[in-house]
Parts: C-alpha cells; structure tokens; sequence
C-alpha cells in the first residue's frame, strides 16, 4: 500500500515513512507480527591483554575519555535520566564534543528531561544531528518545530535494548554516570551523594558500546559492589566534583496528589481493581510515577489490609509509598527499574527483597520473555486515548511531541491494562475519536477509567462480565468521548505540514505512528 | 456610563479553566478581538465565534477585546465576557446557554442533606468536576468566598454554572450574600433552577418573609415552578436567640444550619475543637430545627488537613443530633459520610425491623412487633432509610436481605 516512495500506510492505518535519517525502517506489521531472524549484535572481542593489568583505567578528565575513545563527527553517544532532571553530564558531553568541533553526532539518551534543553544550541548548530530516545517539554517543542536537522525516533526502554541487540542503532561511546564506581569501571546507583536507586537503563550500553565510559563523583577502592555495571564492559573511568544535583534526582512527582479530582481517580482505579478480582492474594502491579499513580498504590494498600491479602511482587519505579507496603508485608518483592525516591534507594540498598531490574529483564523484546507480560495489572496514563482503545502518550492534542515513551509500551503486555486519565484537562478531551499519534494499539489496552466513568475494551468480555453489578459507572468508550464533547465542544484538528519530524517505534522496532512538523 | 474599559474573570500562573477579559467600546474600527489560549489549535475557531456572537447580541458593533484563556468551558467565557460588557453598557439582555432537561430535576424537602460541598462563585475549575465526588448539596457560594471587587461578574459565573454544570444530582445551592445585598443575587439564580437557597447571618423571619416575597416574584416572572428552598444560616447571636421564629417562618424553610466562624466572633469568643464556647447556640439552633420539624445543620470544620478532629468533630455533632455538615474540600465528604452514616448497632437493628416488618405484612398481620417491642410505620420508614443510606455509604451490601 505504497502512497509514494517515502511514504506506507502501515498495518495500524498510519502513515510512516519508508526511510528515517538515510535508513530503512519497517513498517509495523500488527502486535506480535514481526520476528526478525540472524543473530544479536555483538561488539568488538576486547582482550584483557589491552587493558592495565592493574585495573585501573582512571583517565584524568571527561575530555580525556572521549578523546581516547576515538570521539568523531557522526558517532553515537548515549547517556542514561538515572539522575533525571537533576543529571550534570549529558550536557557537559556535548559541550566537550562542541569545544572539540565535532558534528552531526546522535545523541541517544534513555530519556530526556527538561535539564537537556540545554542541548537546543548543539541541535541548531549541528553537533547534535537529531536525539533517538525521547524529546520532552521543549525539546519536544523544538523537535515539532521542524528544527531539528534529522529526524527524532521514540522508543520504549525496551525498544531501546532491542534496537541495540538487533544492530538497528549502534552506540560508538556510552557515557554512564553513576552514584558510586572504582577505578575498574565497576559501578552502582545506590551508594554516593547522587545515589538515583538502579542503573539499568545503561546495562545495554555497556554490553554493546563500542567504547564505555563510567562518569563517578564517588570512587570508592575496588571493590564497588554491588556492581550494577560490571567493570568488565567498561574501558575508562572518570572522576568528577559532581555527577547529579540529589535534590533534582527525586523526581516532583514523589507526593501523593492532594487534588480531590486525581484522588477520586486513583479510588476509582482502585475500586475496579477490587470489583473486577485482579487484587487477590498473590497478586502483582505497577504503577508509574507521577501523583495518581503513587494514590493507586495507597488506595490498594487500604484493600489490601481491608481483605487480609498480599502482592507477589510489584514492579517500580519505586518511591516510599512502595516501600512502605514492602516493609509492613503487604508486597514479597519490588522489582524495581528506576526509584524516585530517597526512601526508594535506602530500601534497594537495605533490603534484598527490593530487586533491581533493567530493561533487559523487564520489557525486551529480543528477551526469552520479560516480565512485563507477568505483571497481573499496570496502571499507567496517556496524553490521548481513541474510542478504538488506541492510546497516545507522547505529543499532546495540539501535535506537539512533549514526553517520551518510557516503559509505557512494554507495559501494555501486563495482564491488565488500566489508562487512568482525567476525561478532559482544563478543556481539552483526552478521549476522542482519534488520536493524534499512535503509541499503543486499542487491542492492548483493556480499561480506560475517568472521573466520570469506566469503558471497557468490548475484547474484554470477562472484565465486562464480572463487574456488571459492581456499581461501578461502566460506560462504552463512545459514550465518554461524547461526554467529554459535551462538556468542551468538539475540538478542532491540529494543523500539520507533510514534514516528519520524528518516529515512533513499536516494542519490535517497526514504526508505529509518524510526528508531523506542526504548522505555524 | 463613563467607564470605557472593563475587566473580568481571573488571571495568574495558577489559574485554570478560566479567562481574563479586556474589554474597551472604542468608537470606530468594528471589532479587534486578540486570543491568547492554551487551547488555541483546538478551540482558538470556537473561541472567536462565540466572541462575535456576543458583541452581535449586545449590539456592540466597535471594541478592543482581550482573552487571556486557560482552557476556560464555554459558560466560563460567556460569563467572563457579558459582566466585562455590562459593566460598559446597560442592558436587560442576557446571553444563556440552552440548559440541558437533565439539570432541571426538583428536590424534596426531606432529602438528606448531610454533606454540602461550598464552591467558591467565582472559580470555575473548583465547580467543573464537583459532582462526581457526590456530596448531597453543591453550594456556589457569592458570600464570603468572593472578594467585594469580583461580586458582579461571579454572579454571571454562578448563573451560567446553574445552567451548564452537571451537578450529577447534587442539590444544586447558592449562598447569596448577606442581606440586602442577597436580593440582587437573586435575579441571577431564581430563573435558572436553584434548588436552594442559603441565607447567611439571618437574624429573625422578617428577612425570611422578604426573601420569599422576592422569589417569588422572580418564580412567577420567569414560570418557575420548582420548589426553592431556603437553609437560613445562624452565624451570630441575634439569629441564636430568634433561632425558632427563623425556623418556623415559612414553609419552604427546610433546614437549618449554625456558622461558627461567625458565631463566635460575634460572642467574643475563640474557636475550639471542643467547641463548648458554642454549645448553648448549637444546641438553641438544633432544638429550635427539631421543634419546627426541619433538618438541623451543623458548622463547617475549618481544618482541611486534620481528617482524625473532622471525625470527632461528626461524631459529636452525631451524637447531638446534627443531620449534617457543610465541606469546605472534597475530602471533608467522605469523612462526614461515613461518621454521619449509621453505624454496624444502628444497621443490624435497622435490617431486623424491615425484616419483621415484611414478614408480618407476608403474613397478612396488621401489627407488627420485634421481640416485645410494638413497630408503627414511622419506625419503619426510619430503618428503610437507615438500611438505604448504609447501601449508600458500601456499609451493607444491596442484596442483604439475601445475604441474611
């Protein structure tokens, strides 16, 4: 179904682009359609014999390491959001990189947050050639602009280890910065001034980049344990002053939301969860970040120690509220890929029933499994959602690109997937008759709740079932979105040009949905 | 009028669904309207369309016309934009939105009135999603929840709410101000289903009987033929000592309420939790509602942070009789729900007298009688109320009877 040579209407009805950045891509073919075949990537044999026999592989400046690591016009730099807005050496990458007069890199970050729009200069100038990963607040802004001189790509955290694993992106120098290391690259997230919990995110960089440097503001004597990255992956180690600012860590969203209209959300959720028999003895969940969801958490707590039953496990990111229910029995296990929290880090720290996971273990799709489709129920959010269950979290209604995709996408393989959404924010519908930029296709996505009423996918019969004389406010998707219409008019489509700016990905590495230049 | 420019509506980095409004008549040009909305690229057409229609409404054919809006609904507009045109020009026309039949409802005089929700008049984000929290009454307060500068345009905001708010069955209440004053408000509400009215720091019935002469007047000028009720609030010393003459002065009086706030200013007393400063005018208030047959409303609890005081706070208020309280944050409601809601003793009694009851009517017998105690049908209707209200608050399950 060719439109034109640059153009395919892909297997979801969007239209992407045949070619991103000078490379083939593969449209997406349908949830669990595409299996590629061949073997990993791998990189180059290393042999001990290159490396000091001492262990030591401390080079005096970040400067240093990238020069030594053979810093070029073109290559490709990762970095890791352990440290979240709050992250001093991303920028401080580029700024070398820009000093050195090297261009058109790629920066591929495991997310972006508002501290990197720091980095606008080095996209305008052209050090920066475009960002896979994902382009948040006002780097989304500049990325729908049209400003970005190649085209952004959007993955999932487990997208990211699979476009690794399969050789769709290769990473010439992986920069970790982490909370604690020593001088033989072992590193961890848990101990230091920037202690951030786990450093997961940058297990695939370190396996796989051709070059890994370890950024530390903490150098203890070997051993650094536990090590979360292994020293064995990693070619040079830098000391600097400081790595992250703590306080710019811990994510803003630690606290419990006091408006009574998210509360009332998080209860609802909650009230499905117990209605519909998902919180049994033996259960698991995840809940994202972000206030509603840590209310989730209290709200099945409060069911919980009501019905006498417990968790099995539950997935982080993990804050206090998490940790709390750990520690009173009320959850076996939090297997844990980023903490948000202080409380969060003491517990990976203290107790070994608070696991830390990666990518690797959690969503990837080039994994024998992973545990993301184990998980009983996920509760996450969305920007936008379909009256087809297909659901949007990366641009808002708008069209502009405002977040990544995080570990969203990987999540819809839970059991149960619950999109718990304000149904119209200040005016804006969030459930609508299509969305704006597909992230997550309908057949996934099981339940959408409101503050004004639950729809159920009509592929979830059994859900429908049981919850028939619940009480709960059951409603069909169209009946919401045409609620949400009578309360702020029906909107109007954003305007876009025929420029795409950026890509989706699915979990497989197919594209999924196109990001449109918004039109001025 | 002299004034040639006029302002409305709220502004600042908090505010949201709402607007501010810069409005100037200029002499010639026609109409220059400038948006500035976080919605633009999905409601910036609609936005303009609804400004034109109402400059062609009021007959406005030159102004200079500012919205700074963020995300305000339509009704929110609306109101913004007509209190920032007539405080330039005189007019009698009011530009309303159609009002859905489904907010037309009428409530009886008996309804439970155990959690009233305050609003205040003049913020819309606070009215938009208030019902779904359920209390039984919505307030949209005029009173002293709106500054004395925003008093005009709130009352467009409060009237265009009544009229395009889902209040999702709530009792749909308006404070009006103290008055006379109060009676300006009435305009704005009477016509557009209010279902009750509180009138604050009422002191006799005189005020009582001039309120309804008023709304009546303004009922049979606009064909209104729901019930409008009336709480008097007693918020001073004078409306303690009147209390009973307040409470019998008219027929549509269906409860009471006592402010405490108020209240003790004017005794000269402080405020506590224990609240024995106040206990002659709570119990003078409450005897002179059960005397009059009409519900007795106790004070607001100021502390929205202190949920543990809130409960002690309805268990006294409880105990003395109260059938309920005002809230002034969503979640005093459940607290007061719960607390005021009968407990496990009051359930278990209520379900044994239905039972009886049914029973004996199976039976074909005319008397009914639990243990050695006789049931007439007053007890009754009590305990199905009591057995209703449990099912409502999740304390008994619908099918009971079953489960039993």
């Amino acid at each position: 179904m060719s439109i034109n040579d640059k153009f395919i209407i892909n297997a979801a009805g969007r239209k992407v682009p045949v070619e991103v950045n000078g490379l083939a891509v593969i449209p997406f073919r349908g949830v669990g359609k595409f299996i590629p075949n061949g073997n990993k990537q791998a990189p180059r044999i290393p042999s001990c014999v290159e490396y000091p026999s001492d262990g030591n592989k401390l080079v005096p400046s970040l400067k240093e390491s990238l020069l030594q690591a053979g810093l070029k016009n073109g290559m490709t730099l990762s970095t890791h959001h352990h440290f979240r807005n709050g992250d001093l050496i991303a920028n401080q990458v580029f700024d070398l990189a820009s000093e050195m007069g090297i261009k058109d890199l790629v920066w591929f970050p495991s997310a972006s947050f508002e501290c990197n729009v720091y980095l606008i200069k080095y996209l305008e100038d052209g050090t920066i050639h475009h960002i896979e990963g994902s382009m948040n607040g006002s780097l989304g802004r500049f990325t729908s602009q049209g400003n970005m001189k190649g085209m952004g790509i959007l993955r999932s955290h487990g997208g990211r280890y699979q476009s690794v694993q399969d050789g769709e992106v290769h990473i010439d120098i992986a920069i970790i910065a982490a909370p604690c290391a020593d001088m033989f690259g072992n590193a961890n997230g848990t101990n230091g001034p920037a202690a951030c919990g786990s450093l997961g995110f940058a297990l695939v960089d370190s396996e796989y980049a051709s070059k890994v440097i370890v950024v530390t503001d903490n150098l203890v004597p070997f051993p650094c344990v536990p090590w979360q990255i292994q020293g064995n992956h990693v070619d040079y180690v830098v000391q600097v002053d400081q790595v992250g600012i703590p306080e710019k860590i811990v994510s803003g969203t630690t606290e419990i939301t006091k408006s009574p209209d998210r509360l009332f959300l998080a209860e609802l959720t909650a009230r499905f969860c117990e209605a519909s028999g998902i919180l049994r003895d033996g259960f698991s969940f995840q809940s994202g970040s972000g206030g509603v969801s840590l209310a989730v958490s209290a709200y099945f707590r409060e069911i919980m120690v009501k019905k006498g039953i417990k968790a099995r496990f539950a997935r982080g990111g993990s804050n206090k509220y998490l940790v709390s229910m750990l520690e009173e029995g009320l959850i076996d296990y939090i297997i844990d890929g980023q903490t948000f929290d202080l409380e969060g880090v003491r517990s990976m720290r203290e107790n070994s029933n608070h696991v830390w996971s990666s990518p690797f273990t959690s969503y990837n799709y080039h994994s024998k499994g992973n545990f993301a489709s184990l998980v009983d129920v996920v509760i996450l959010g969305a920007t936008e959602i379909d009256i087809n269950f297909n659901a949007n979290v990366v641009t808002h209604s708008d069209g502009y690109l405002l977040h990544g995709i995080g570990g969203w996408q990987n999540c819809l393989f839970s059991k149960t997937v619950i999109l718990t959404v304000p149904l119209f924010r200040d005016r804006i519908p969030v459930i609508k008759d299509e969305v704006t930029t597909l992230c997550g296709p309908g057949e996934l996505i099981d339940v959408v709740v409101t503050e004004r009423g639950i729809a159920i996918n009509p592929l979830r019969t059994d859900l429908i079932e049981i919850t028939k004389d619940s009480g709960l406010p059951v409603f069909t998707i169209n009946e919401l979105k045409e609620l949400a219409e009578k309360i702020c008019g029906k909107p109007s489509l954003p305007k876009f040009t025929d420029t795409p700016v950026a890509v989706v990905k699915w979990v497989d590495g197919t594209v999924i949905d196109t990001i449109w230049q918004v039109e001025k | 009028m002299d004034k040639s420019i006029a302002e409305a509506g709220n502004n600042g980095e908090k505010v949201r669904s709402d607007c501010y409004i810069t409005l100037e008549l200029t002499s010639e040009g026609g109409i220059n309207t400038e948006l500035i909305s976080k919605v633009e690229a999905l409601y910036g057409d609609s936005i303009l369309i609804l400004c034109k229609d109402m400059f062609r409404f009021f007959g406005i054919e030159n102004a200079r016309l500012k919205v700074e809006d963020k995300g305000a609904l339509p009704f929110v507009l609306a109101a913004r934009i007509e209190a920032a045109i007539k405080s330039l020009i005189t007019t009698t026309k009011e530009y309303l939105f159609e009002m859905y039949e489904e907010y037309r409802y009428s409530t009886a005089r008996d309804r439970p009135r155990m959690t009233r929700l305050y609003l205040p008049g003049n913020t819309p984000s606070l009215m938009i999603n208030a019902g779904i929290h359920t209390p039984n009454g919505i307030i949209l307060d005029l009173e002293d929840a709106v500054g004395v500068n925003k008093k005009t345009e709130a009352r467009y905001l409060v009237r265009n709410a009544l009229r395009s708010v889902d209040f999702m069955g709530a009792e749909r209440m308006v404070r009006i101000n103290q008055l006379p004053l109060g009676f300006e408000d009435l305009d704005f509400i009477i016509p557009h289903n209010v279902n009750l009215i509180l009138l604050p720091k009422c002191e006799n019935a005189g005020q009582i009987h001039q309120l309804n002469e008023k709304i009546n007047e303004l009922k049979k000028l606009a064909g209104v033929t729901n019930p409008v009720w009336i709480m008097p609030i007693i918020e001073n010393a004078m409306g303690v000592m009147k209390a009973l003459e307040i409470a019998q002065a008219a027929e549509n009086v269906v409860a009471m309420c006592i402010g405490l706030e108020d209240y003790t200013a004017d005794i000269g007393a402080k405020r506590t939790n224990g609240a024995n400063e106040s206990f002659f005018a709570r119990c003078q208030v409450l005897n002179a509602c059960k005397a009059a047959r009409i519900q007795a409303i106790d004070s607001v609890f100021s502390d929205i942070g202190d949920m543990e005081e809130l409960k002690e706070n309805v268990l006294r208020s409880k105990a003395m009789g109260f059938e309920g309280m005002g809230c002034i944050h969503p979640r005093q409601i459940k607290v007061i729900y719960e607390n005021f809601s009968p407990d496990e003793t009051e359930i278990k009694t209520a379900e044994r007298i239905v039972i009886a009851f049914e029973e004996a009517t199976k039976k074909g017998l005319g008397v009914v009688s639990l243990g050695t105690k006789m049931i007439d049908a007053p007890v009754v209707k009590k305990a199905r109320q009591t057995i209703d209200l449990a099912i409502r608050m999740g304390k008994l399950d619908s099918n009971w009877m079953e489960l039993i």
